[in-house]
């Protein structure tokens, strides 16, 4: 893993001694409000409906079991003792207080974390593949570009008052699990016919009130030319985006009003300019930051114990089948711990949950733990045979739900029950309608379905990028959940359909169970998943479940 | 015509803890809904928010919101108040919780 250098530690503490002097000075009256928001919301501090919120950068995703028992921690002293883990690999505290923020930020830097730029007009937490570095598909680990990236971004003068927020992902593996096509930018590492490492880059991609599918602006980017090139990017769209409305304010506005090949050509006269100016001193950074990033030492071990506890213990077995992925040393899995158990909310882990996390890392995997974009946690290497006993440490914390992937596994924003822009909740749907299909027994059957809930137009929940998505809205002062069908957040990124008129509270949960039902019915066999099905029969039989023949559509609104 | 003004009490955030807090009548700051002054004249909640706004040293973010009210006190008429009022549906550790 990544070491903070002297630099990065004296960066750090010195943010943090300024931010200390700021909330004292807001306390002493020294500073209004109006000065002091946009001081705390550089250091990852909001005003939510309840409280203040800390959310902090968990860069790439990638965690050591020290960082993990420091954020428990922090729950602990100064929270309610849970954390909730974000879409965009951040952790965010619910409950603190203004006075022990300061302290809070220590403590992070303590373990090398902050939560610089996890808010603001900025470039954000750089995000990647959870399973880099361990995935079997993986063309090369995407984390030493994260990080690189990372660098360049931070305190970079020349992007701290942007247009907007900006939003990067990396990924490394032809399997795109860090939803790209969904950033402002998304970079795709792929070697040339001549096998020479690089990226394709892709520009104006994003979810919220106008969502884009990202559109390739570069198909190959030599790597040392990363840097400038995202400078030239961001530098563009610096100049172009429009700064009068901020709901043009994105990149994927400023793409879609002047069209990619003009954008391309801007970047490109940009990037001749720049390019010069880079005499290779990011290289010499990347260079060292790679061995930060070196597989662990895989031992080849006897799998007998994973064998002898998948064919005798079928609580286990089904854990295996649905939390496991394909790692690329012999003997060795991704194990996904699911923080979706049923009725619980999605992405939350108890401070006490972290810290067993954080010992079963230490002990089996490596040291490393990893955050995904789904709100799960993941052990990105650990041994087969280590997995029962992993298993059963997993069980007695309540982690060892067996539903990655599956129709309880949602993404769920905090929604109204925290966040100050929600338009409804979103938590309670989702605690819902995992817990309806927990009793139907009918999760397995279904098979691969993801659910993203959004609690407001924003979606932070991914509802468009979502097998099944669902929006919250306020329509005439009650909760209106909107459904979309068909939205895919992987390499072959789409935007869902809305079905048509929303459902109310009480309706949205069994409005869910007629589009399974539907799938069920639909489906030409077990092995066809619910987006193949949607895909071959389309929206029509879905309508008709939801609203009946289409006379009786007016009704149903 | 005018449109009719309807009761409204005056929140903000705590500035420190950033709990949800309601004007009283006597001017302070109460954590619970039942307390807060119901305002029922436009001119008056014009003035106090005014006021209110200015106790940047205590409180975040003030503004009026809509409520009913009968013998029983200040109800909320929109369901963002409601969620304010009692805390997150979620885990009952809400400020407001106890009061239910």
């Amino acid at each position: 893993m990544y070491r903070y250098t002297d630099f990065d530690a004296a960066f750090v503490a010195e943010r943090n001694a300024q931010f200390r002097a700021q909330v004292e000075r807001r306390i002493d009256g020294s500073l209004t409000e109006d000065e002091f928001k946009p001081l705390r919301l550089m250091n990852g501090l909001y005003l939510q409906l309840h409280a203040y919120m800390l959310r902090v950068a968990i860069p790439y995703g990638t965690l050591s079991s020290a960082q993990m028992r420091q954020l428990a921690y922090i729950a602990e002293r100064w929270d309610k003792g849970y954390g909730h883990f974000t879409t965009r690999q951040n952790i965010q505290f619910n409950w603190p207080q203004l006075r022990d923020v300061p302290d809070m930020l220590d403590a992070l830097a303590e373990v090398q974390m902050h939560a610089i730029q996890t808010s603001g007009n900025t470039i954000r937490n750089v995000t990647a593949d959870h399973f880099a570095g361990a995935a079997a598909d993986e063309i090369a680990d995407p984390r030493p570009v994260a990080e690189l990236i990372r660098q360049w971004s931070t305190d970079h003068p020349e992007f701290q008052f942007l247009p907007r927020k900006f939003k990067i992902a990396v990924t490394g593996s032809p399997n795109d699990r860090a939803v790209t096509k969904a950033h402002d930018i998304g970079l795709r590492m792929v070697r040339n016919d001549a096998g020479e490492p690089g990226f394709e880059v892709i520009v104006g991609g994003g979810l919220g009130r106008t969502p884009m599918i990202g559109k390739v602006v570069r198909d190959f980017l030599p790597e040392a030319d990363l840097l400038p090139y995202l400078e030239a990017v961001v530098s563009v769209w610096n100049l172009l985006g429009r700064r009068d409305n901020k709901y043009k304010s994105r990149i994927k506005i400023t793409v879609h009003e002047h069209g990619i090949d003009d954008i391309r050509a801007r970047v490109e006269e940009r990037f001749a300019l720049l390019r010069p100016a880079f005499i290779g001193v990011d290289q010499q950074l990347f260079a060292q930051i790679k061995p930060d990033f070196a597989p662990p030492a895989f031992k080849d071990r006897d799998t007998a114990p994973f064998d002898q506890a998948y064919s005798n213990d079928p609580v286990f077995r089904s854990w295996a089948d649905t939390n496991l992925s394909a790692h690329r040393a012999p003997g060795h899995a991704i194990a996904q711990i699911s923080l979706k158990a049923h009725g619980a909310t999605p992405g939350d882990a108890t401070a006490d949950q972290m810290r067993v996390m954080a010992d079963l890392a230490e002990r089996y995997g490596y040291d490393e733990l990893r955050i995904s974009h789904e709100q799960n946690v993941v052990l990105p290497h650990v041994h087969k045979a280590d997995l029962p006993a992993i298993h059963a440490a997993l069980k007695a914390a309540g982690l060892a739900t067996a539903n990655i992937g599956k129709i309880s596994d949602i993404i769920a924003c905090p929604g109204m029950d925290y966040c100050a822009l929600a338009t409804a909740r979103s938590i309670p749907i989702a605690q819902e309608i995992a817990t309806r299909f927990d009793q139907l027994k009918l999760e397995h059957e279904v098979g691969d379905l993801k659910i993203k809930i959004s609690g407001c137009i924003n979606a932070c929940g991914h509802h468009h990028v979502g097998h099944i998505g669902i929006l919250g809205l306020d329509r005439a002062g009650v909760e209106n959940y909107q459904i979309t069908l068909g939205g895919d957040h992987t390499e072959t990124a789409a935007i869902g359909q809305r079905t048509g008129p929303g459902f109310s509270a009480d309706e949205i949960v069994p409005a869910i169970e007629r589009i399974v039902d539907t799938y069920l019915s639909e489906r030409d066999s077990a092995d066809e998943a619910f987006i193949d099905t949607f895909r071959r029969v389309g929206m029509t039989p879905f309508k008709t479940a939801l609203y009946g023949e289409s006379d009786k559509k007016q009704k149903a609104a | 015509m005018p449109a009719i003004f309807t009761p409204k009490v005056i929140t903000a955030n705590a500035l420190l803890e950033g709990d949800v807090v309601y004007l009283t009548q006597d001017d302070t700051w109460s954590r619970h809904l039942k307390d807060a002054d119901v305002l029922t004249d436009e001119a008056d909640a014009q003035i106090r928010l005014i006021d209110a706004s200015a106790r940047t040293s205590e409180v975040v973010g003030v503004y009026l919101a809509d409520v009913s009210a009968d013998a029983k006190g200040p109800k909320p008429t929109h369901f963002r108040e409601a969620f304010r009022m009692r805390g997150p549906s979620n885990y009952p550790h809400g400020k407001q919780s106890e009061v239910f």
